[in-house]
């Protein structure tokens, strides 16, 4: 049998070899198939492992507790229309769900910001200083305030590098320089590392960070004193996020009196729930690449069939001789298959090689990451080789169904 | 010892439309192992028909066929196609070597399906040319062979195997005087080492090779006798 295998792909391969032209359009199909494939999902890996980093940039197992109710596609109403999550919710929640590591708070409002003659308008985060180390904050130069500044309300403040980029010159030290917020002077104390794009597409270094109460006191207003309009909390293990979502629902519930048959008047998120979200797009694209593959390889497996039954025509005479000087069934039906196969695998191959050349312009060229993982390289050529045995199936049946007679006599 | 061939009643009926071809109409024929024969008959007569049948390549309407006391009529195309491999020589009118493949691997295609190793397949098919008198000319394609070759090349793909019997329908209808000489002297050395021959032609130059001539019409027996073969006549 080893012998049979052997020689019958050495012939294979010089019939495909005598017939060059036409061996290569009929791969074609599978070549661009098997090369979309590759190209395909390697950019798409490439597109997801960016978002995966995207994702981890907002800390480690956070979880994000909203006011208001927030439907699953993440369109919320106006985040301070309702005013239902204060201070002591968050300070409550750290002290009843043993869970978290730690709790902390933030409320926003875009504001003019101006530095000399230069203003920029940008978020102002009045922030508790536990908020840094939950979303995995970090500084390129200075630091962090402390909980003294928060009780003290200083007029301190950390500033992202977008911020840096249009309210100061290149080369110009922010650290220890005056900008004011809303006329009041702040003393910026710390650049933030920056973080780029978030999983939602927002420029998350276009922030600037003031300690809460400064926040409260003499910049945001005083008519909704102790809110806030978001609180943020972590767990040690990212199992534990479940489990602790439940017992924040149930403490917030209990602090805000909802009765049994009221909806929560607040939402829950975490960072699983929105790399889930992430998961669902990935698959879109995943679906889309899978209904390319499957018509590429459908149309390189006509063709392959295509080919093989012009090929058992023409060399139904030597079907006969072969069947003549003792060639069973199983071994015609095994030339033509083999046949098939070498087809479909050379096909493969250079749809591989097509594929990993394709993807890695796309990174030339574009600049998008790509991924090449040996997996889908596996997949593809398990798949041309499934197309080769399907395709080839009806032709070498046919085949191996002639009578010796008749195909010995064929002109 | 039963009979290599034992032919009982052998009906063959072709269907083309609405009309039956009678090939074979009740032929019976026995040919003891070691036999030269020789068929004859007008074209038509069913020689072919019945060549194939002793062939396996066909089955008969109705009728008994034993071969070496086996009924072949009761086989399944498998075992058929191992007695083609295994007892049985085909030599045909024209030639049928396979395109562009070497006299080499033509001859070596009936060992290729019984699973021998490469190596062994190469060397008995080297021997089965050298025996044709093509030895040197292993790697030469059927197109860069005269007529005689090729049909020397299909002899060697024919004795590869050894087989008991060798089926050869008009071996020599292709080929010129000289060339019909020298397959004629193969077949006959190959019958005097004790395979049995069995040789369709029309020309009685031919025939006289053979020891046995049958002629058949209309698909029935018309005579069959015994000749006293060339080697008797002209010597060794
Ligand atoms: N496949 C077939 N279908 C129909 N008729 C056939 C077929 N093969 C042979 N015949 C007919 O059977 C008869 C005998 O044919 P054949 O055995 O080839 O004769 P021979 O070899 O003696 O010339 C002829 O009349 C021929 O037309
Ligand atoms: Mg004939």
């Amino acid at each position: 049998m080893p012998a049979f295998i052997w020689l019958t792909v050495m012939t294979a391969l010089r019939i495909l070899g005598r017939n060059r032209l036409r061996a290569g359009l009929t791969m074609l199909g599978i070549v661009i198939g098997v090369a979309a494939v590759i190209a395909m999902v390697s950019i798409g890996e490439g597109a997801k492992r960016a978002v995966q980093a995207q994702i981890a940039t907002m800390g480690t197992n956070v979880i994000i507790i909203f006011p208001g109710v927030t439907s699953a596609s993440g369109v919320r109403g106006s985040q301070g229309t309702a005013v239902t999550l204060t201070v002591s919710d968050a300070l409550d929640l750290k002290k009843r769900v043993p869970l978290l590591v730690d709790t902390g708070w933030a409320r926003r409002d875009v504001m003019q910001i101006v530095n000399g003659n230069r203003n920029w308008n940008g978020p102002i985060n009045g922030i508790s200083p536990s908020y840094l180390t939950i979303r995995d904050w970090s500084f390129t130069s200075g630091g962090p305030f402390t909980q003294a500044d928060l009780d003290s309300a200083a007029r301190v403040a950390l500033i992202g590098q977008t911020i840096v980029e249009n309210l100061f010159d290149p080369g110009e030290e922010p650290v220890g320089a005056t900008i004011r917020i809303k006329n009041v002077p702040f003393r910026v104390i710390g650049v933030l590392a920056p973080k780029g794009q978030s999983a939602q597409g927002s420029d998350q270094d276009d922030v600037i960070f003031i300690p809460f109460s400064t926040a409260e006191r003499k910049v945001f207003g005083t008519s909704f004193i102790g809110s806030v309009g978001t609180i943020f909390g972590s767990t040690d293990q990212v199992e534990d996020l479940p489990e602790a979502v439940e017992r924040i629902r149930e403490v917030l519930r209990a602090r805000h009196r909802l009765q049994g048959d009221q909806n929560d008047d607040f939402t829950i998120r975490t960072q699983v729930d929105i790399g889930r979200v992430q998961e669902g797009t990935s698959q879109t694209l995943t679906m889309m690449l899978f209904s390319i593959a499957s018509v590429s390889l459908l149309v390189g497996g006509i063709g392959i069939m295509n080919i093989l039954l012009v090929s058992v025509t023409e060399r139904t005479r030597e079907i006969g001789v072969r069947m003549a000087v003792g060639a069973k069934r199983r071994h015609i039906v095994g030339q033509f298959l083999i046949e098939a196969m070498t087809l479909s695998l050379l096909g493969g191959a250079l749809g591989i090689v097509l594929g990993v050349v394709g993807a890695k312009l796309t990174t030339v060229v574009a600049g998008w990451p790509t991924i090449i993982s040996s997996d889908v390289i596996v997949i593809a050529f398990f798949f041309s080789l499934v197309v080769g045995l399907f395709f080839g199936l009806y032709p070498a049946n046919k085949a191996a169904r002639l009578n010796p007679i008749e195909a010995l006599r064929y002109e | 010892m039963a009979p290599l061939i034992q032919c009982d009643d052998l009906w063959k009926i072709y269907r083309v439309g609405d009309v039956e071809v009678q090939a074979l109409r009740g032929l019976s024929l026995t040919i003891e192992q070691g036999e030269f024969v020789a068929i004859m008959g007008s074209s038509g007569s069913g020689k072919s028909t019945l060549m194939n049948i002793l062939g396996c390549l066909d089955q008969p309407t109705r009728g008994r066929y034993r071969l070496n006391g086996v009924e072949v009529g009761h086989l399944r195309p498998d075992q058929l196609a191992d007695i083609r491999n295994r007892q049985i020589g085909f030599v045909f009118q024209s030639f049928n070597l396979i395109p562009r493949t070497s006299a080499l691997e033509n001859a070596q295609l009936p060992l290729f399906y019984r699973g021998l190793s490469l190596k062994e397949q190469r060397a008995m098919a080297a021997a089965a040319l050298q025996r044709v008198g093509l030895g040197g000319r292993e790697h030469h394609f059927p197109t860069q062979l005269s007529g005689g070759q090729q049909q020397r090349v299909a002899i060697a793909r024919a004795l590869v195997t050894a087989p008991s019997l060798l089926l050869a329908d008009e071996p020599t209808g292709n080929l010129d005087t000289q060339s019909s000489q020298e397959i004629m002297s193969i077949l006959e050395g190959l019958n005097r080492e004790g395979i049995t021959v069995i040789l369709v032609t029309h020309e009685i130059d031919v025939a006289a090779y053979a020891h046995r001539e049958i002629v058949i019409k209309d698909g029935q027996v018309l005579s069959d006798r015994a000749t006293k073969g060339r080697s008797q006549t002209v010597g060794v």
